[in-house]
């Protein structure tokens, strides 16, 4: 048995957590309630949970590099008001606004990873900022939801793959599995991903190590920033319309995915599979309420509030335990 | 020491002179000070007015910076102190020292949860905060049951919009709780350990300062200060808004505290200039409002000041764009 133990690789015990605490939600849920187990409660959970995500792969990176991106939720939303703005109002093609929001996403995640690398500043106050700057810049567009009527978005929402007669694959979920496939190729089997790694577990050791810390910093923050707009896109094929004010709190849910996930909060170790299935968890306790029925949704935040807490802790003992040893 | 103090709080000043000065010119009748019915009115009253509620979690704000933290919780925690002063007075005939110390108590303890997390368990300031920030609002949604509460009670009232000897009363409560940190924290050992935990803890560690315990009252306090600026909040709007009370305001907080000269690195403090920082953004906020711009526009403005802080404040950009102005001028 301590053999055993010992063949654990202690780094991935809160990934191991995070499957089996998805398997036992799951269970519990199948027998709790009839339809739990479907596929189309299953395909609803990955299109329900699609753009926070896709938000959470970005984050995924951001956090294994040390970092932390709080402007996730205000980018997406900035970019549901940006392609309410762009058709809308000025009357652009699809062909040119979805380039353009993608490109904004990018520019304004290097902007605040170069504020980070060129004046050293840390991460949570520029991306604090960052939330505060594209939510306002949200506002300033409208104050009020934008209905977004071309009929592109509309096809485009209606597309998906049909997995049997009934049920199909909404292009939500395949954006979003797409995403996820790429963020694991991303961190697992390119020279970038590596370096993320590096910089997350000793950014000192990196930068002697002759790593271009400096650029791939400001990559990963951009890598969030398209994560972020890519998110937006998502959210107007879901809802069809840009709104403000609209997922109020997306940060710590993002966030909340990412450590679920196994992803360590000082960097270095991180999956983005696990994070992944941390976003299926808090996509099932929100499934959990509302199958419930009289529950106020506002317990999913603050159970969701409590999971995250376990999982720090979690890794507080694991990774004081690994030091000790 | 003195002389560092003196041009740490310069830049603050001027650049509150400088908007006041813009308003002498531009708006009309601005400095005019009445008394009506023996109370104080006025643009300048009507601005530190409105600057109480950051002001007071800005005093709060202060310590938690200057131990390198951070709190961002804190509008969560106005909005529960709110709710929790709501419904006590709604539900039960207690007085009102019941209701502030029952409020007052509930936001220390969420304040000392975060302290709890963050000295004790060892989490980062932001990702501990964080979770009360978003949790929070779901606790004052429970607590108010989603609804958005109305409190008719003239003594609770008094905290937010009543008058003692002229001056508004919320403004003393401001006063009061300045004088108060600032005599427990310059006059005693308090602000030396909290500057030398912000400074280097582990050094402070070897010294025998007890790093968790000061990491853990600062943010206690800061809870409190949140606290009562909410229980002013919903004296002065007469409810409880448990979603969009003190919606925010962390960054009005965060702004304030770094526009008067304390440094997110931590390890020094300037308590005056996070008032002068308060009252900046405020007639800032004014300023903008009465020029007509929309006032959706006030929270871009708001963070790309504080861009620009984090640039001015970086010792990179001081030792490479600074000192290469110095040397052209000379």
């Amino acid at each position: 048995m301590k053999l055993l133990f010992k063949r654990i690789n202690r780094k991935k015990i809160p990934l191991y957590a995070n499957f089996i605490i998805f398997v036992l939600i799951y269970a519990l849920g199948a027998i709790f309630y009839r339809k739990f187990l479907s596929l189309r409660v299953f395909v609803n959970l990955l299109t329900d949970n699609s753009f926070l995500g896709i938000t959470a792969v970005g984050m995924t990176l951001v956090i294994i590099s040390g970092g932390i991106d709080l402007s996730v939720g205000s980018m997406m939303v900035f970019t549901t008001m940006l392609i309410a703005l762009f058709t809308e109002m000025l009357h652009l093609p699809p062909i040119v606004v979805l380039p353009a929001v993608v490109l904004i996403g990018v520019l304004f995640g290097s902007l605040m990873g170069g504020l980070i690398h060129f004046f050293n500043a840390p991460p949570f106050i520029v991306t604090l900022s960052g939330m505060f700057l594209a939510r306002g810049l949200g506002f300033v567009i409208s104050l009020d939801s934008i209905p977004i009527k071309h009929k592109f978005y509309y096809n485009a929402s209606q597309f998906g793959i049909q997995l049997t007669e009934k049920i199909r694959m909404p292009i939500i979920a395949i954006i979003f599995i797409a995403v996820v496939i790429i963020g694991i190729i991303l961190s697992h089997y390119t020279k970038f991903g590596r370096n993320t790694y590096a910089i997350g577990g000793n950014e000192q050791s990196a930068v002697l190590m002759g790593l271009p810390v400096g650029r791939i910093k400001i990559m990963i923050y951009a890598f969030s920033g398209m994560c972020s707009a890519l998110a937006g896109i998502v959210y107007v094929l879901y809802t069809l319309s840009g709104y403000g004010l609209a997922y109020m709190g997306l940060e710590l849910d993002s966030v909340a995915s990412v450590v679920i996930g196994g992803t360590l909060l000082t960097g270095g170790v991180g999956y983005v599979e696990g994070t992944l299935v941390g976003v299926l968890i808090q996509g099932l306790i929100y499934n959990f309420i509302t199958f419930q029925g009289n529950l106020n949704v506002w317990w999913a935040k603050i159970v969701i509030g409590l999971l995250l807490l376990f999982f720090i802790l979690m890794q507080r003992t694991f990774s004081t335990r690994t030091a000790a040893n | 020491m003195k002389k560092k103090n003196y041009s740490s709080l310069l830049w603050p000043l001027i650049t509150l002179a400088a908007i006041l000065v813009f308003n002498l010119i531009f708006t009309k009748g601005f400095f005019n000070i009445e008394i009506k019915n023996g109370h104080l009115f006025g643009s300048i009253i009507d601005i530190i007015k409105r600057a109480v509620p950051v002001m007071i979690i800005a005093i709060g704000m202060t310590m938690v910076i200057a131990t390198k933290g951070i709190d961002i919780s804190v509008g969560s925690i106005i909005a529960i102190s709110g709710a929790i002063a709501a419904i006590i007075i709604l539900n039960t005939g207690l007085s009102l020292f019941f209701v502030i110390f029952l409020s007052l108590a509930v936001a220390f303890l969420f304040g000392a949860f975060n302290g709890l997390l963050i000295s004790y368990i060892g989490i980062q300031p932001v990702v501990a905060t964080l979770i009360l920030m978003v949790a929070g609002r779901g606790v004052a949604q429970l607590i108010t049951n989603g609804y958005v509460l109305y409190i008719d009670h003239k003594a609770f009232e008094y905290l937010g919009i009543g008058f003692f000897l002229g001056i508004p009363f919320s403004i003393i409560i401001t006063l009061i709780v300045y004088i108060i940190t600032y005599a427990v924290t310059r006059t005693t050992a308090i602000g030396l350990l909290i500057q030398a935990v912000g400074g280097n803890p582990r050094a402070s560690y070897y010294t025998g300062i007890n790093v968790k315990s000061i990491k853990f009252f600062v943010y206690a306090f800061s809870g409190l200060c949140a606290g009562i600026s909410g229980l002013i909040i919903s004296s002065d709007i007469k409810g409880a808004d448990p979603s969009f009370a003190g919606l925010w305001v962390e960054l009005d907080a965060i702004l304030a505290v770094v526009i008067g000269g304390t440094p997110f690195t931590g390890g020094k403090y300037y308590l005056f200039g996070s008032i002068i920082g308060s009252l900046i953004i405020q007639s800032l906020t004014t300023t903008i409002l009465t020029r007509g711009v929309p006032v959706q526009y006030t929270l871009v403005v708001k963070a790309i000041v504080v861009f620009i802080v984090i640039i001015f404040q970086s010792a990179e950009f001081r030792q490479k764009v600074l000192r290469g102005l110095k040397r052209k001028i000379q």
